[in-house]
């Protein structure tokens, strides 16, 4: 029997880096049956700006404002991490106040990361009026960043040993304002998304990773909580005193696209909460520590992590006593979850592969670094 | 974009490769024994010294009095009896530092520290796998693998060093997530892990020829053939 073109059953399709649903420049070769996902594989690294590499040329200080250019629309987090990270290694007490305002700045970017997410993710799947609404919300969240530090996107909000700005007036009132505004326009959300028919059956069930795939892949964040594992890093192992703010970690059980949907929605409720508990107990008092000011740890090494937005976000940092950092690694949550791509994807449909990316929210530039 | 104007910029990199670095880096690994007898002194007194002194005199006080090793104090309970049972004299130390715990294991023992610890212990999470450089010693790269159990809420971090093309077992038959984290480490360091599946570069394109987080390499240091040939254009460096 002679082969035609019908017989073909394998097509290699290149997805990216320029496509419009991979959020940024991610590249992954796709190989199709159909419309069949039968194997997938990632080509990253185009943004790859060798972020470890420059941390050892500059001081511990300089650094700094280099890490909110990984995960650009969660900067705040990206700053705490790496903040915590050197405290930890000269051992410094962040004062109650500068505490108490880096978690407010750090939940309402956890707020804006999660309604970019929310808007570009319903606009792969189709819905197009969702992004809008969520864009407007984010400026709001975006003008108490400017009003607070002068930048929107890269913030460099905190510094080492507590914060370098005061907070504005009416910082309180704006923050509590904003709160008050998000709550119902996140229900309006729901009613548009949580039951729609076409929203549902494009997610229910598509790229299933239960609890133990997670664990074995290394996956944290809202991911790792759809499937039903009740664990945040804000909780297990406090920071900034989160253990004084009463707050739930939402879970879901399924751990398909639309539990990883339901799961984000709640935690913008719960860091609206935060919001709330933070500003009331903002009191008056210094914000910051005295820190040296050319800052030279002591010989040694500390890994620090912080829930980000997208999951667990790790700074790994040696220091040999000098002003400059010996090594800092990050571990980037991107990366990691990325990873499962290939196990979720596989056997589902080309569509399918599309809300897969999209529920895993990356940002290229954390996952490239 | 604002990120992408900001690795460019990298105009005043004033420091030379191997100043300090190596040598503290290469006193830190050889003498154990040293740094022995400070254990019993209560951890927190030792970081709180810089942090204390600071305000006063910043860089004139701190500089002389730091130690040139890391002031790690004796890990003990336990975890810790559990793997000097099973794995004797294979874990060279066992330490915490700033109330994070590590080991020092030999090369041969990493993969079945993880498996034991996974399997019997409930570290089923492996956070991160990364390296060191410290040219100046003789086993080059230090190897870091970060554990963390959900039972326990507890994170421990698995340390080796290894001589420069020695290679490490690959830690994906245990960890899954290992795989592109190895993957990372080889295309940053150069360092080979046996028996992965895919042992190619992840970040850097294929055929770049260096590894860009080795200390030898200065932060200007481009692969100029692979830019010219692929590029088409001169180094902008």
């Amino acid at each position: 029997m002679s082969e035609t073109f019908l017989d073909s059953t394998e097509l290699v399709l290149n997805m990216g880096p320029q496509h419009p649903s991979t959020h940024g420049v991610l590249r992954v070769i796709v190989k199709l049956d159909g419309e069949k996902v039968t194997g997938t594989e990632c080509v990253i690294g185009y943004l790859h700006r060798g972020v470890e590499k420059i941390a050892e040329n500059r001081t511990y200080a300089m650094f700094a404002p280099y890490v909110d250019r990984m995960d650009y629309v969660a900067a705040v987090s990206n700053g705490l991490g790496y903040c915590l990270a050197v405290e930890k290694l000269i051992s410094c007490d962040v004062p109650e106040r500068a505490q108490t305002v880096r978690v407010i700045l750090t939940e309402l970017n956890r707020i804006a990361s999660h309604l970019i997410w929310l808007g570009t993710h319903a606009l792969d799947i189709g819905a197009l009026t969702p992004l809008f609404y969520c864009m407007r919300e984010r400026e709001d969240i975006l003008n108490i960043f400017e009003k607070y530090c002068g930048a929107r996107l890269t913030t460099h909000a905190f510094r080492i040993g507590g914060l370098q700005y005061e907070t504005y007036d009416g910082f309180e009132a704006e923050c509590l304002d904003f709160c008050d505004k998000l709550m119902p326009r996140v229900d309006e959300y729901e009613e548009l998304l949580t039951e729609n028919r076409i929203w549902k059956d494009r997610l229910i069930d598509v790229g299933i990773l239960n609890a133990e795939d997670c664990k074995a892949y290394g996956v944290t964040g809202p991911m790792l909580r759809s499937a039903g594992v009740k664990w945040d890093i804000r909780k297990a192992l406090p920071y900034s005193g989160y253990e004084k703010y009463d707050f739930e970690i939402p879970t879901r059980t399924n751990g398909d696209c639309y539990d990883r949907y339901m799961v984000r929605v709640q935690e913008m409720r719960q860091s609206a909460r935060i919001v709330r508990q933070g500003v009331e107990k903002l009191a008056a008092g210094p914000i910051m520590a005295k820190v040296a000011k050319v800052l030279k740890p002591p010989v040694g090494e500390a890994y620090v992590s912080v829930e980000a937005p997208k999951g667990e976000l790790g700074y790994y940092i040696v220091s040999d006593g000098s002003t400059q950092p010996y090594r800092v690694r990050v571990r980037p949550p991107s990366f990691v979850n990325l990873q499962s791509v290939d196990k979720m994807a596989r056997g589902s449909l080309v569509a399918d592969l599309v809300a897969v990316i999209g529920t895993i929210d990356i940002v290229l530039g954390e996952v490239d670094r | 974009m604002p990120e992408e104007a900001n690795p460019g910029g990298a105009t005043e990199p004033q420091k030379p490769e191997e100043t300090s670095a190596p040598t503290g880096g290469g006193e830190a690994a050889s003498p154990p024994a040293e740094s022995k007898p400070a254990a019993p002194k209560p951890p927190a007194a030792v970081p709180a010294k810089p942090a204390a002194a600071a305000p006063a005199k910043p860089a004139a006080a701190a500089a002389p009095k730091a130690p040139a090793v890391m002031q790690a104090v004796a890990w003990e309970g336990e975890l810790v009896e559990e793997l000097k049972e099973e794995f004797g004299d294979r874990i060279k130390e066992f330490r915490t530092y700033v109330g994070q715990e590590f080991l020092v294991a030999e090369p041969g023992a990493v993969i079945p520290i993880i498996e034991f610890l996974k399997l019997e212990q409930g570290f089923d999470y492996l956070v991160d796998v990364t390296a060191v450089d410290y040219p100046a010693r003789p086993e080059r790269f230090e190897v870091v693998w970060i554990l963390y159990s959900f039972e326990r809420n507890h994170r421990i971090r698995i340390k080796t060093s290894i001589k420069d093309g020695e290679k490490v077992r690959s830690c994906t038959g245990v960890h899954l997530t290992a795989d592109w984290l190895e993957r990372e480490v080889y295309d940053m360091f150069g360092i080979e892990f046996e028996g992965h599946p895919n042992m190619t570069r992840i970040l850097m394109p294929e055929g770049w020829g260096s590894f860009p987080l080795r200390k030898d390499k200065a932060i200007t240091d481009m692969d100029n053939r692979w830019v010219r040939e692929n590029i088409g254009i001169e180094s902008g460096q």
